[in-house]
């Protein structure tokens, strides 16, 4: 079947309703922000529109920078994390039989029901010295005595890769299950241990869905402001918590909402670059 | 108190509340013969009910004004709704409970009408803390209830209970606190100069201000949780994961009477005490009902049956309460309170942001 190119108007149509959509609901509500990031904040009141850069300024300091640094480092430590053990359970799940990989999807997407808020405090109990894992550790003779796990890095990093997994593998499933199963037949053909297989073979066939994956976990987990409240210490808050409280509990919506301009700005422009380094990697 | 009052922000809880206001409108049995009402706004979820259920039937049935109950959200989302409302000439409450920082940045757009204090006559069973008065002495607002924020401590680790907030600093108790993670709902700049350096006049100037931020800074390697949301705390502080810290003395009485190992104390240096104003708005035409209403409020009665059946502390002086010892101590005390320096969130509020939250996170 041939594509013929919209010639008239009515062509166009079907595009219509997503277009309104997204004007709507994105690009309306975006434009606002931005609007409002230059508004003059007022003190001991609200704002009045106005165009000044003060918000912004407020912004370029080490403080804030160090905390935006640690954002980033926290979504990126996931989004490895997250694609570092999706990657062989979702392959070894794709030579499951249907039926065992029917489950193992099912039970994946549960999780996915469970809010922000309950992961949480799941694992805020699970990490807890009065009744967490700590306490089997001392059954069995490993610990003296019970300690509390949380809050800690590790606590917000095991949240937050619990929360990522997920998606992780739904993204990385499909491809994964196309992938062609000759390629590690003929590895293994010519001699190749099955470890070595997937790391030379299957991985760099993998490397453009890995590497959407990788962005899609980070942006994911750069969002996250729950997780670092109640598994971290105020120097595990994210960027996120802090816009919130302007938000919220400050009433600056200026700074706020130059502080998520800022969040944007930076993520894009590091989604950017690591596409531009793909593709240089691919030419070469 | 204020973790009752944080369950408003819950979307489900707010809507609930409409659907069920929307239905009680929806019986004209209710609204029929009554001529004269009155919107009023108070915080969504337990509070609302307990009001619905315990103080407005009997307003009604006193004075013959219909309530009509809006529930409405805590921290500053209502004020901004009221302003940009009263720009239109609208007023979705005629009068509205607001909280202390609510009412000063209230106060500088004229938001609430100036009270007649001749036509409140029970006004002068208030403490005189609990009138809210404009800078040329207008009322803007009259103390509708009030809560304490105490120090808690879990029963089974404090065998003993704390006698004072210094235990904040004691190096015993590293990693040990709960502590709010705000610098506007926590007060701890309150109590570190009340504790430390005589009283909140200390809290003046910039220089009282940075000093106390110094000596607050001494407490950071005690805290194991700053929390925002109540419930984390409570949970761990019932658990005795985290066993000691500040929070609502009704909550944390309510706990122990339920079994918990937990105890609130008020220390020698005095508990928070945090309050809500009832505040009328300039758009609403319900002046005279708004006068009665708050009138009515303020009467000792009501505010033992606050007390009693809400939780609330009462505004009014104790020797006109009719609430027993045990009553009393369930909701306040007798040592002077330490009263939260309400100007500085506003006149100061973002450097005062700034420094906190360079205190905690940094």
């Amino acid at each position: 079947m041939k594509r013929e190119p919209p010639q008239t108007v009515a062509d166009y149509g079907p595009l219509f309703f997503p277009a309104g959509m997204l004007l709507l609901f994105f690009v309306v509500p975006f434009g606002t922000m931005i609007a409002v990031s230059f508004f003059q904040r007022q003190e001991g009141g609200f704002y009045t529109p106005a165009f000044v850069l003060s918000n912004y300024e407020r912004f370029l300091s080490a403080f804030f920078g160090g905390v935006l640094g640690f954002s980033l480092m926290l979504a990126i430590t996931v989004a490895i994390c997250c694609v570092v053990l999706a990657l062989p359970f979702t392959y070894l799940l794709s030579r499951l039989t249907r039926r065992l990989q029917v489950f193992w999807l099912v039970a994946l997407l549960s999780v996915l029901s469970l809010s922000e808020v309950i992961i949480g405090f799941a694992w805020s109990t699970l990490l807890s010295r009065t009744a967490g894992l700590s306490n089997l550790l001392v059954k069995i003779g490993l610990l003296d005595q019970p300690v509390a796990l949380f809050p800690s890095f590790g606590a917000v990093l095991t949240g937050m890769v619990y929360q990522a997994l997920p998606y992780t593998i739904l993204v990385l499933y499909p491809a994964i299950v196309r992938l062609d199963p000759t390629l590690m037949e003929a590895a293994r053909t010519l001699g190749s241990s099955p470890i070595r297989a997937f790391f030379n073979v299957l991985v760099p066939a993998l490397r453009n869905t890995i590497m959407a994956t990788l962005i899609m976990v980070f942006i994911f987990a750069l969002g996250s402001y729950l997780l670092p409240q109640i598994l971290g210490r105020p120097q595990h808050w994210t960027l996120s918590v802090l816009i919130t409280d302007q938000a919220i509990y400050q009433s600056n919506m200026p700074f706020a909402a130059a502080m998520a301009v800022f969040l944007v700005l930076v993520t894009l422009g590091l989604v950017a670059l690591t596409l531009l380094i793909g593709r240089k990697g691919e030419k070469a | 108190m204020d973790n009752i009052l944080k369950k408003s922000v819950s979307r489900r809880a707010v809507l609930g509340t409409g659907v069920m206001a929307a239905a009680v409108l929806a019986m004209p049995s209710i609204l029929r013969a009554q001529d004269k009402s009155l919107k009023v706004g108070v915080y969504g979820g337990y509070f609302k009910d307990s009001f619905d259920k315990n103080i407005f039937p009997e307003f009604t049935k006193a004075t013959g004004i219909a309530v009509e109950s809006v529930a409405e959200p805590t921290g500053e989302a209502w004020l901004v709704q009221l302003e940009q409302a009263s720009k239109a000439g609208a007023a979705p409450a005629d009068i509205s409970m607001m909280s202390q920082v609510a009412m000063l940045k209230g106060q500088t757009t004229k938001l609430w009408t100036p009270l007649d204090m001749a036509k409140i006559p029970n006004a002068k069973n208030l403490l005189d803390r609990f009138v809210n008065k404009y800078p040329d002495g207008a009322v803007a607002g009259i103390g509708a209830v009030s809560w304490y924020i105490t120090l808690v401590t879990n029963t089974d680790v404090y065998k003993e209970a704390p006698t004072s907030w210094a235990a904040f600093w004691d190096k015993a108790n590293a990693d040990k606190l709960g502590l709010l993670a705000l610098v506007s709902n926590s007060f701890l700049l309150e109590i570190t100069a009340k504790t430390f350096f005589g009283g909140t006049n200390a809290l003046d100037t910039e220089e009282g201000l940075l000093k106390a931020f110094d000596k607050l800074a001494e407490v950071k390697p005690n805290v194991r949780l700053w929390y925002r949301d109540e419930a984390q705390f409570e949970q761990s502080l019932k658990s005795g994961e985290i066993p000691m810290g500040q929070y609502y003395h009704d909550v944390t009485g309510l706990a122990a009477s339920e079994g918990h190992p937990v105890r609130s104390t008020f220390p020698k240096e005095g508990g928070v005490q945090d309050s809500g104003c009832w505040a009328l708005s300039r758009a609403s035409k319900k002046v005279e009902e708004a006068h009665i209403f708050i009138d009515y409020m303020s009467q000792p009665a009501i505010q033992a049956t606050l007390s009693r059946k809400v939780g609330t502390s009462p505004t009014v002086k104790r020797e006109l309460l009719d609430l027993n010892d045990k009553e009393f101590a369930a909701v306040s005390s007798d040592i002077e309170p330490i009263i939260p320096r309400y100007d500085l969130y506003t006149t100061k509020a973002d450097w005062l942001n700034q420094k906190w939250t360079e205190l905690i996170v940094g």
